[in-house]
């Protein structure tokens, strides 16, 4: 691959690798939902996200060639290789936690695929603008829960802010620029995060303000994740998601 | 081998969604058509959604079609562009939903109403009442949601509006 071949492929792989951790990490709730209603609708959205990450993983592959395979990145790259946000690994934790993430996660998801639309590179175009319309759904599902645990009863309201104060350290590294999003050579098909930033936080803050929740100060913005830096989380998912393939290379159904 | 188009197009018109066993992919509108190359001939298929695990099973069933009707050079390519919508489903295909208790999208994409993210009235599929609810934004199966009816009391999936 020439230089700005490897550096497109690698910010695709970024965008890939939010999807896929964060489709992974909702997957765990398979069987495990509050309800089943929550349970089919939590997994329906892991469902669309890993979709997601299929059609940018091979894309990545294509650009690579010499044989690569959409399956090589999700299931053979170490720790940090992995470019996904450190948000979208955090814990479930309670449903509270998991919809604070998910909420965040879909603020920044939906502005930036809002953008991605509008791309030159006409595969990332065509992604966008199919994910689009799910990321949508997803926006409002989080959005309408956020609101009703947020201004429900005494303890979901003081669950539902204890998640957001949890996760809110997490939520602005989508929004700083990873190494690869500074590369000058790919600047026109990078969306940068300054973009969206004031939008997604807009709908954030209009939507926690609408479930009666405060928003807790930043003071130590958590980065690290985009360029390869991760929590400790992401190797014991790794180590599930992985674990067919390292002891049984290349096995298939 | 002889490649009659006719005989092709009749015989891809035939292959059904596995989900949905009454809807044809030409009803979904996500057979775009097929070409020759060579020998091989490629069918077009547009996703439906990202996800959707039922778009292996329609390759499968694409290629098992044609190797029936004595096509054995086939192969079946996802195209990305254009996105699928659930406007595409033709007029035949929303009335074969609804005799299968579906009730099919109630609005284009285009609609200022879908836009704004308004909730439209699903009338129930069984009773046509349009004293119905929303349980679960999601579905069954990612292109449904869960709706239930206020008069006859039966739960339904909606096809969503993509």
């Amino acid at each position: 691959m020439t230089g700005d071949k490897k550096l497109l492929q690698q910010y695709v792989l970024q965008l890939a690798d939010n999807v896929m951790i964060l489709g992974q990490r909702l997957g765990e709730w398979c069987g495990h939902g509050p309800v089943l209603e929550q349970d089919i609708a939590l997994t329906n959205i892991s469902l669309d996200l890993i979709g997601e990450a299929r059609v940018l993983y091979q894309y990545a592959a294509e650009i690579e060639g010499e044989g690569s395979t959409e399956d090589d990145y999700p299931f053979k790259r170490d720790v940090r290789k992995w470019r996904n946000l450190l948000l979208v690994e955090q814990p479930n934790g309670h449903f509270g936690h998991t919809i604070a993430r998910q909420f965040m996660f879909d603020c920044y998801h939906y502005f930036h695929l809002k953008e991605l639309v509008n791309s030159p590179d006409e595969r990332l175009s065509a992604i966008a603008t199919r994910s689009l319309k799910e990321a949508t759904y997803h926006l409002k599902y989080s959005s309408e829960w956020v609101i009703r645990l947020g201004d429900g009863t005494e303890e979901s309201h003081q669950k539902m802010q204890e998640a957001i104060s949890d996760r809110i350290d997490y939520f602005d590294e989508a929004f700083l620029p990873s190494k690869i999003e500074q590369e000058a050579i790919i600047a026109d098909i990078v969306i940068k995060g300054e973009k969206i930033r004031a939008k997604a936080w807009d709908k954030f803050r209009e939507v926690c303000k609408q479930a009666t929740l405060t928003i807790p100060d930043v003071e130590y913005p958590q980065k690290g994740g985009k360029d390869g830096l991760h929590s400790e989380h992401l190797g014991h998912i790794l180590s599930e998601l992985q674990f067919l393939q390292r002891a049984y290379p290349d096995s298939n159904w | 081998m002889v490649i009659d188009k006719v005989h092709i197009e009749e015989v891809l018109r035939q292959v059904t969604d596995p989900e949905i066993p009454v809807l044809t992919i030409q009803d979904l509108g996500i057979y775009q058509g097929f070409e020759e190359i060579d020998d091989k001939i490629i069918v077009k298929i547009i996703p439906t959604y990202t996800g959707c695990p039922a778009m292996d099973m329609i390759s499968v069933n694409v290629k098992a079609a044609m190797q029936e009707a004595g096509y054995e050079n086939v192969e079946v390519k996802l195209v990305l562009s254009p996105a699928w919508t659930t406007d595409m489903i033709s007029e035949e295909g929303s009335r074969k939903l609804k005799e299968y208790g579906i009730a099919p999208p109630v609005e284009k994409t285009s609609d200022k109403s879908y836009l704004s993210g308004e909730q439209k009235v699903v009338p129930c599929p069984q009773c046509n009442s349009k004293k119905t609810e929303i349980v679960s934004q999601f579905g069954s199966t990612a292109c449904k949601a869960l709706y239930k009816c206020l008069d006859c009391k039966e739960p339904f999936d909606y096809f969503k509006c993509y």
